[in-house]
């Protein structure tokens, strides 16, 4: 059985959230998460995040859209039932190409951002009938919760630090 | 990060052997300038139209640039201010240049007969010669000689106006004690050439580039010719904040500043090509034979030239710069600079090329010679005006904010 037990402090300034890391690290007390209403510019260095994967996410969705659009172009319009564009009758798909790129652009928009919002929701088990798992009502409102993963041995001194650099809730 | 940076009084020194490069450009421009002329080749106006056109509205880009940084009130570009500024200061050079061949192309044009503007001559708007073409005289409100010296000087006015007074402004900065005052001076300057600068950079468009197809237009060509002057002005400031970095002489850019100027090459990149496909696709589309035959010459005649601005422009950016570590290096950012460079520069030969003399062309020795000699003539006068001044522009009320940019 672990037992490392999960502290959440909890702040309602970001500067001082932000000092609250500095001290946890200057301990060599690692920070797992922080959630904020908005992005704090230099956060995901302070706590050591490694960088979001959801860009390359991003390209795979935005390819795969890319192809699909011309797939089903090439089917409707050229393969099924040729169609006579712009009345040059080439009913060859890179030659009908102009016609179909503001369609594959769209198509890309969409598989890549709708890709995007479904992964990110998923990543984050954001998903409908799931039970949000709320630390503290204003969590996404005003304050900061800063998660700390500690023995439960070093409970009681890791609570003191956040007191002390600022917290104003400190929840188990 | 850049809390505690120590700004220095860094300046660039334009030394002799940086000099001598120049002058041996623009004696390679002036070998090919002469040998164009001599023997008499039929595209050395063009070359000269092309290559000035090119770098003026780099000037141009420069310019707007700056505006557009004041008007937003923009943080983060202050540290690298200085150069899109310099680069402003080559349009009084520009503007010079393009009187001189204007005129020049009028006279010549009088005796030879071939004028780089078709609508020059008289006959086409004369009901009793066998010229006359009902199609360009309908466009006599317009394209007629007063309203266009009328139109090319109050562009040069304007932009030369406004390049003067923001290095006036910002160099005063430097010694003055608020500097909140000049920038709000400053501000409020750039709100007026914005609007100035949407309504010049569009007609400077039609009267240098669009008139020479004089039978032809388009409504997206204003736009279209911004775009391409635009991403090649970021491309080459990219080049100048690189190899300035690289002398250890902009230490106050970091990776977010090049980030920054990485995203605008690639999202003007992309812009360009939007507004290149959009013009061309409406036209293969609705395939009207008169609004066609500007894209059937390039076609036939252009093929190399006209899809490999679009591989260049196009494909190179999106794919090499599509990640953030890749606007984050500055090697990249240089080689991809040079590029779009590069290819803007073909873009604007494709743009003038095909209706000064039609199909029959080439690029040789003397089109990219000419291109040298003015490379080296704004190399020259945008490195002197950047060494005229600090690099690290002071008492710029955003300029903490610039060295402590992060993002």
């Amino acid at each position: 059985m672990s037992h490392k037990k999960l502290i959440y402090g909890i702040f309602d300034d970001e500067d001082v959230l932000m000092r609250g890391i500095k001290t946890l690290k200057e301990h060599g007390i690692a920070v797992k998460d922080v959630i904020s209403p908005y992005p704090i510019h230099g956060l995901d260095s302070a706590i050591g995040l490694n960088r979001t994967r959801i860009s390359i996410c991003c390209f795979l969705y935005g390819i795969t859209g890319t192809c699909l659009a011309l797939l089903m172009m090439w089917y409707m319009n050229i393969f099924d039932w040729p169609m006579d564009i712009g009345g040059k009758p080439s009913f060859a798909l890179y030659k009908n190409l102009p016609a179909f790129i503001p369609v594959t652009f769209e198509s890309t928009v969409l598989c890549a951002a709708h890709g995007m919002v479904i992964t990110f929701y998923l990543r984050s088990k954001l998903l409908p009938g799931v039970e949000p798992h709320v630390i503290h009502p204003r969590q996404a409102d005003d304050y900061f919760v800063m998660s700390v993963e500690a023995d439960e041995n070093k409970v009681s001194t890791i609570e003191g630090m956040l007191k002390q650099s600022g917290a104003v809730e400190i929840k188990c | 990060m850049g809390a505690n940076f120590n700004i220095t009084d860094k300046r660039y020194e334009f030394t002799q052997n940086s000099k001598l490069i120049s002058y041996v450009m623009i004696a390679i421009g002036m070998v090919a300038i002469i040998t164009s002329f001599v023997t008499h080749s039929h595209q050395a106006w063009s070359n000269l139209l092309i290559n000035n056109i090119f770098f003026m509205v780099i000037a141009l880009g420069g310019l707007f640039f700056l505006a557009v940084q004041y008007a937003a009130e923009v943080g983060w570009s202050v540290g690298i201010r200085r150069v899109p500024e310099a680069m402003a200061m080559y349009l009084p050079w520009g503007a010079a240049l393009m009187t001189i061949i204007l005129i020049g192309n009028y006279i010549a044009g009088h005796s030879s007969g071939h004028y780089l503007y078709h609508w020059w001559h008289h006959d086409l708007f004369n009901p009793e010669s066998p010229e006359f073409d009902h199609i360009i005289a309908g466009k006599s409100g317009f394209l007629n000689m007063p309203f266009f010296i009328a139109r090319v000087a109050f562009y040069f006015i304007v932009w030369i106006g406004f390049a003067m007074y923001f290095r006036k402004l910002s160099r005063q900065q430097d010694s003055a004690p608020n500097g909140s005052e000049l920038h709000l001076k400053m501000r409020s300057a750039s709100y007026k050439f914005l609007v100035l600068f949407a309504v010049t950079s569009s007609m400077m468009a039609w009267d240098f580039i669009m008139s020479i197809d004089t039978h032809w237009y388009s409504t997206l060509f204003g736009w279209y010719t911004f775009a391409s002057l635009f991403v090649s002005c970021i491309a080459v400031m990219a080049i100048m904040i690189v190899s300035m970095k690289r002398k250890g002489l902009m230490d106050h850019v970091n990776e977010h500043h090049l980030h920054n100027v990485g995203l605008f090459l690639f999202a003007f990149s992309v812009f360009w090509t939007y507004l290149w496909f959009s013009q061309f696709m409406l036209i293969w589309y609705s395939n009207i034979p008169e609004e066609v035959a500007y894209f059937m010459i390039r076609q036939d005649h252009y093929r190399a030239f006209w899809i490999a601005t679009f591989f260049i422009n196009f494909i190179a950016p999106l794919l090499l710069l599509m990640t953030r570590d890749a606007k984050r290096k500055p090697v990249l950012l240089l080689v991809i600079g040079a590029l779009v460079f590069v290819g803007h520069w073909m873009d604007f030969f494709q743009m003038i090329t095909p209706g000064v003399v039609g199909s029959e062309w080439h690029c040789g020795w003397m089109e990219i010679g000419t291109a040298v000699g003015f490379l080296g003539l704004f190399r020259y006068v945008a490195l002197n005006q950047i060494s005229k001044a600090a690099l690290v522009p002071r008492n710029d009320p955003f300029m903490e904010e610039s060295l402590q940019h992060t993002f």
